[in-house]
């Protein structure tokens, strides 16, 4: 589990060829996301996202999957489009605010395919 | 709030119209639901960002479409590509070559599909385009703010694949900027009180639209103090720069776009800005990262420059050619530059030093080799993004300058233009 405090562009600040966090901006440059379960309030929307993240999950770099409390269009399109193209997923899970907190105190976590969280 | 789909909605979701048409309902459904949209509508005009590369998957969401029996339900014009197809050699293949084949090879599957090649981030300058109140699906930025501000079509910004999504169904989710309520002013800008000259100047829309767009944030601002007479170069400048700096997606202008008659009619009341001189100085300073002084390269037409912006560059430039060897690049699309060609503009001003490249924009990489070093714009999305993509430094300026300098090699500053009464 991966908890973010700063939203993330998935495009230009994320380096699909290596999963890391390359925004020189970000507090959490250098950090890998490949096959983390990633908790994140809200993504920085860019219309080029959806490639990034479909890019990602194509070549293994992408996060196991992402929590979010903000639903986030790019995300869900770019992780539908990696499903059916290359029968890979990548869960995108929305949460209210408070069980963004109780997960973000989690070390492991499992997401369902019916898209309930718990602990592991 | 639950969706409700139309029974040709349903069979495409159900899959009886092909993998192709399924997955790209099952996008459009998908947005719909995050948006809480009651319904989808149809529409009648996509520009399309998929062409754009990116990646490998950009290329495969194409040809999984075109091998699966994806059709167009409405005109679909493209946005620049990478790469020129029309000028390949403005990005060598030796340069990148997985990525520069893989570029050209992705704009040729979405004119396959059946969109308009028209590789454009300005497709509003060419005839044929959307009206007012038309619903359409748009993804560029500038384009997004553009048709939704000046024309007054109705667009979201439609990311990469769900704006193809939208052209293959011909529908997008009643949300956001496609309702009347989700279009009203929720900040106000008013630079009533800055000299008329300055805001009838070349630089006041690039200027303050870098300026109110990070403070707008996500809110639509209303602007008070346009001169009527801003043409739709200024107008244009103004949505690229806001977009840019702040991801606006429609500002209303008092008395000059069309939903905004008056202040009233757009803003209910809120937050007013007034903007002030020393504003438009710090976005002056903040587009600006070298000092005057010698230049390496000149780039113009951020968006892609238009008819009339060609019109106004050769009566500066007065048959004058720009330094020898000086790089200056004005980019535009293959309509406007066909539309100069006939002009006979084009030949003056490759005569004069000027190449127009089509069918791509200049700050992004692969860099064009020519644009390293100390390069000067008009454009303020230019100026925003170059040093971060391209590793340049910028000046920026008025469209005066740019040919004053580009004539002389070096930064020439009009002693008019800050002027105070």
């Amino acid at each position: 589990m991966l908890r973010l405090d700063v939203p993330l562009s998935f495009w230009g600040a994320f380096d699909p060829q290596t999963g890391l966090i390359i925004d020189v901006h970000h507090p959490q440059r250098g950090a890998n996301l490949a096959r983390v379960i990633l908790l994140m309030r809200e993504s920085k929307g860019s219309g080029s996202a959806p490639g990034a993240i479909a890019e990602a999950i194509r070549l293994g770099t992408a996060p196991a999957g992402i929590v979010l409390v903000a639903p986030d269009i790019n995300l869900a399109v770019g992780a539908t489009v990696a499903t059916e193209l290359y029968g890979k997923a990548c869960p995108i899970v929305t949460v209210s605010e408070a069980e963004f907190e109780r997960l973000g105190g989690e070390i492991r976590l499992r997401i369902a395919a019916d898209g309930t969280i718990t602990p592991a | 709030m639950s969706l409700e789909l139309e029974p040709r909605d349903q069979t495409l979701l159900a899959g009886s119209e092909g993998k192709a048409m399924q997955l790209a309902m099952r996008l459009v459904v998908q947005a719909a639901r995050i948006l809480n949209a009651p319904r989808l509508i149809p529409i009648s005009f996509a520009h399309i960002d998929a062409c754009f590369y990116t990646g490998q998957s950009h290329v495969d969401f194409v040809r999984f479409l075109l091998d699966n029996g994806a059709r167009l339900a409405v005109p679909a014009w493209t946005n620049n590509g990478v790469v020129s197809l029309a000028d390949p050699e403005l990005r060598p293949e030796a340069q990148a070559p997985k990525m520069v084949s893989e570029a050209r090879k992705l704009m040729q599957l979405y004119a396959e599909l059946g969109c308009r090649p028209t590789w454009t981030c300005a497709p509003y300058q060419l005839a044929g385009g959307p009206r007012f109140g038309d619903h359409i699906a748009v993804g560029e930025s500038n384009a997004v703010a553009y048709y939704n501000s000046v024309v007054g079509a109705r667009t979201n910004k439609y990311g990469d694949y769900l704006d193809v999504a939208c052209a293959i169904t011909g529908k997008v989710p009643f949300a956001g900027l496609h309702t009347d309520e989700g279009r009203k002013a929720q900040v106000h800008f008013d630079a009533t009180a800055l000299p008329e000259a300055w805001r009838a100047s070349d630089i006041f829309p690039q200027l303050l639209g870098h300026h109110i767009g990070p403070i707008a944030g996500r809110r639509i601002p209303a602007i008070s103090g346009l001169p009527a007479a801003t043409p739709k170069d200024g107008l244009k400048a103004i949505s690229a720069a806001a977009a840019a700096s702040g991801g606006v997606e429609l500002w209303h202008g008092v008395g000059v776009t069309p939903e905004a008659a008056d202040l009233a009619s757009v803003f209910a009341g809120g937050e007013t800005v007034a903007v002030t001189a020393d504003a438009l100085r710090r976005a002056h300073a903040d587009l600006t990262t070298a000092r005057d002084g010698p230049l390496d390269a000149v780039a113009l037409g951020t968006p892609h420059f238009s008819f009339r912006e060609f019109a106004e560059i050769v009566r500066l430039l007065d048959g004058r050619a720009v330094k020898t060897g000086l790089p200056v690049l004005i980019s535009t699309s293959r309509g406007v530059r066909e539309l100069i060609a006939a002009r006979g503009w084009l030949a003056i001003l490759e005569g004069g030093g000027v190449r127009v490249p089509v069918d791509v924009c200049t700050y992004y990489s692969p860099r064009i080799p020519e644009l390293r070093g100390r390069v000067m714009t008009n454009a303020a999305k230019w100026a925003y993004y170059a040093p971060g993509m391209l590793g340049v430094e910028v000046i920026f300026g008025s469209l005066r300058e740019c040919v004053e300098s580009a004539i002389r090699g070096e930064v020439w500053r009009d002693p008019d233009l800050w002027v105070m009464p």
